[in-house]
């Protein structure tokens, strides 16, 4: 189960994710970032201090968007991982592909600097 | 069923007591004649004069049951078949009757007509043809009183039956003739006789045709009775005259008993016939309406469709409520309707509907309606509509209202609230039909999806190789479980050259056939790729350049691949996203994890993949241990939703890792049933473990 909140700061638009995602789940993660990037937002931060789990169709969600948002200069970064979490990402490789930081703060940073 | 053997029996004994019935109906004949001509002048018979009697019993007795066995055991005759029987024996007796008559009065002035012999003659065949239309209609109307019988009636009927039967007795021995017990006797039957004429409740079943036919039948059937009471009485009067000795039916209980019931019933049954005859089509709608019924509710065991079910509604309500039209508008979705019509054009119905939505009407077309309406007083103010009664019904299907049913009269004021309470029930039925109809729908789905999944699960294992390469420096075992549903966890090995092996693990991202599919796409990679001597890293950017052509978005491939060169006692190795190497090593009595770096493949879509993976190296020596495993082991929960995680796999691998490489899986395998507390696995578990020497 997810739950997903969204607010916007400083023109960005925060995805705060809430809970565990598999892959049913998943697919309300694509359709909060779909929605976001459809109403024109080219600065996503992805809140991930919540999120408990993320399996391997959660990640497919972030990996998708990857090219897209390159040629379309969107920017997303994710931020305020667990240790758990982090390391799933990281075991993947997708730290190497996503822009991570380590809260908020940092990731606003890491966002208006690319 | 009636087997055949039983089936020749009845035709033999019905034969035999055919005959039994003739013989003693000649020998009756000749005793009586006998008796009467010696009686006549005066000397003493030389026959008995009480055989006759018998004689004329035995006659009633096989025709009794020679009527017992045609007409009660026949399953097959229905009212107006045993009405037909009865009416046909009547028209023989009558006939042949007349034919008599006819000859009498042709010879009409010679002494043979006047004389005793030939009068008696007459008499005995006269009786003879009464007796038998007696027997027959009484067998007949038998089977018409214990039509939907009670334990009552058949106590009173088999009351009257044997009480009959026994005045047999009691007019074959002459038993004195008391004027009084033969009153009471005579007077019990014909009560009983009358009480059981109030049984006609098979007059219900006939439908208007059969009535008439049934009525016409009955009156010549009593015409002919009393035809023949008429004759058979006028004969026995001019025969009287001339002597006392001879059969005289007047005395006989049985046969009276028989003439009062027999004729007492005839009308009876023409009478109630005749008063129900106005009612007859309302009892034939209530039967249709029940027939109706059935056919819904059977539907949905038949029919094809959806749509079968619509039409078989349509009609039914139609023919139960007698209405001049109908359509039954299907709510395909919320903004699209289809439309099933019956005697109306869709745009006569159309018009309806948008005058009666125009007119802000509240009814049944407003969908959040549940009642049924009568909508009739709104119809008036349409123009050019022939309607003038209209009645709509909902349709629910687990609660959602799926579709209106409309009814339509030209007459004003055509519903009654019988009607309404009919087709209400009917639209029910239709959808609950419909209802099943969809469950059973989605049920076969399922099972499409099962089989399916059986198949890709089959597919799954049967990628998965059964012999692994062996070395005189390892042993490799391997461990692959699914759960229910398919995974895409993937081994193999692959011998190079001599002193080269490679080994593969992947883990396909996504459940199901595609996840199948991709595993066996890994397969080939692997079994094309793998052949060669071909670095680790390039390896896994070549596979790539091929798997991104056929993984959709949000799928990707983890996988780690070996190549083990047995020469060099070395290991090169390149991991794309895959679970990190556990790995044992005896020269520094170390168990770690091997932190290196690489991407999963399917995650970046262009030529600069070669720059997220890179291949390591390191030596082995014996002793050493390799475990490879997939997420699904270091994501095994337990029951408090704890993962097994990577600190007890290394752990539980500490405890064993000096044993052979089968061992450690099994220990492995064990450990991690036991932790999770149950056998239904929700993720795939697969090990490999190579275990140098």
């Amino acid at each position: 189960m997810i739950h997903i909140k969204r607010l916007q700061e400083d023109g960005a638009d925060i995805i705060a994710l809430i809970g565990e995602i598999d892959a049913s789940s998943s697919i309300e993660l694509d359709l909060a970032i779909a929605k976001s990037v459809g109403e024109g937002f080219i600065k996503i931060l992805v809140d991930c201090s919540a999120l408990e789990y993320i399996s391997s169709a959660g990640l497919g969600v972030f990996m998708s968007y990857i090219e897209e948002f390159k040629d379309r200069n969107i920017k997303m970064v994710l931020f305020g991982m667990s240790e758990k979490v982090a390391n799933t990402f990281s075991i993947l490789g997708l730290n190497e592909l996503l822009q991570i930081g380590k809260d908020k703060v940092q990731a606003k940073q890491i966002v208006n600097e690319l | 069923m009636v087997s055949t053997g039983q089936f020749v029996r009845t035709k033999a004994i019905t034969r035999l007591l055919f005959s039994v019935g003739v013989i003693t109906w000649l020998a009756l004949v000749f005793t009586d004649l006998s008796i009467l001509v010696s009686t006549a002048n005066n000397i003493k018979p030389e026959v008995p004069t009480w055989l006759p009697g018998i004689i004329l019993n035995l006659f009633i007795l096989s025709l009794f049951y020679y009527y017992k066995l045609k007409i009660e055991r026949d399953e097959v005759l229905n009212f107006v078949d045993l009405l037909w029987r009865v009416f046909a024996t009547g028209l023989i007796a009558t006939v042949t009757s007349l034919a008599l008559r006819l000859v009498e009065f042709l010879l009409n002035d010679t002494k043979l007509t006047t004389h005793i012999i030939f009068k008696d003659l007459i008499y005995m065949i006269n009786l003879g043809l009464m007796i038998s239309f007696l027997m027959m209609a009484f067998s007949a109307w038998k089977r018409l009183i214990l039509y939907q019988k009670s334990k009552w009636l058949l106590r009173l009927w088999a009351f009257f039956e044997f009480g009959l039967l026994a005045t047999l007795f009691y007019n074959s021995f002459r038993i004195p003739l008391v004027e009084w017990l033969y009153g009471t006797l005579f007077g019990i039957f014909v009560v009983t006789g009358l009480v059981l004429s109030g049984n006609m409740k098979w007059v219900a079943f006939l439908n208007f045709r059969q009535k008439w036919t049934s009525l016409l039948l009955l009156l010549l059937t009593v015409f002919y009775l009393l035809y023949i009471f008429y004759t058979n009485s006028s004969l026995l009067e001019s025969i009287r005259n001339v002597s006392t000795y001879f059969t005289d039916y007047r005395y006989h209980i049985f046969v009276l008993s028989l003439i009062v019931f027999v004729t007492v019933y005839s009308i009876f049954s023409f009478l109630v016939i005749l008063f129900n005859l106005p009612t007859t089509s309302v009892f034939e709608q209530k039967l249709e309406e029940v027939v109706n019924f059935q056919r819904i509710s059977q539907s949905i065991q038949t029919e094809q469709s959806e749509e079968s079910v619509y039409n078989i509604l349509l009609e039914t309500s139609v023919s139960s409520v007698f209405a001049d039209a109908a359509w039954l508008e299907i709510n395909i979705n919320a903004r699209e309707q289809k439309l099933f019509t019956y005697k109306i054009t869709d745009k006569e119905s159309h018009d309806i509907i948008n005058h009666l939505n125009s007119h802000n009407i509240k009814g049944v077309f407003d969908q959040g309606s549940e009642k049924t309406k009568n909508l009739s007083k709104h119809l008036a103010s349409l123009k050019g509509s022939r309607f003038r009664s209209i009645l709509a019904f909902p349709i629910f299907v687990k609660g959602d209202n799926i579709g209106t049913l409309a009814l339509l009269k030209e007459l004003p004021d055509g519903f009654n609230k019988e009607m309404t309470k009919i087709v209400s029930t009917f639209s029910n039925q239709a959808g609950i039909s419909i209802e099943n109809f969809r469950l059973m729908e989605e049920a076969l789905q399922n099972e499409r999806y099962k089989e399916e999944l059986k198949i890709a699960k089959m597919v799954q294992k049967s990628l998965l190789p059964t012999l692994l390469e062996q070395d005189k420096d390892f042993e490799i075992a391997a461990f692959s479980e699914s759960a229910d549903e398919v995974g895409g966890d993937y081994y193999d090995t692959l011998r190079v050259n001599q002193d080269m092996v490679s080994i593969i693990i992947a883990d396909v991202s996504g459940k199901g056939t595609t996840a199948a599919f991709h595993m066996s796409q890994m397969k080939g990679i692997f079994h094309s790729l793998g052949q060669r001597d071909i670095e680790p890293d390039s390896f896994m950017i070549q596979a790539n350049q091929a798997l991104v052509y056929c993984l959709e978005r949000g799928s990707f491939i983890s996988a780690t691949y070996f190549v083990i060169n047995t020469q060099a006692k070395k290991i090169r190795y390149a991991r794309a996203g895959h679970c990190p190497v556990l790995y044992y090593s005896a020269s520094k009595q170390s168990l770690e994890y091997f932190k290196d770096k690489g991407v999963a493949l399917g995650m970046v879509r262009n030529k600069s993949y070669s720059n997220f993976i890179q291949a390591y190296e390191f030596n082995y020596s014996c002793g050493d241990l390799m475990v490879l495993y997939t997420d699904g082991i270091t994501e095994a929960k337990d029951n408090k939703g704890e993962e097994f995680g990577y600190d007890r796999l290394l752990a539980t691998v500490k405890e064993v890792h000096t044993l052979p490489a089968k061992e450690i899986q099994d220990h492995l395998i064990s450990k991690l049933y036991e932790f999770s507390g149950t056998d239904n696995i929700d993720d795939d578990y697969t090990t490999m473990i190579v275990k140098f020497s």
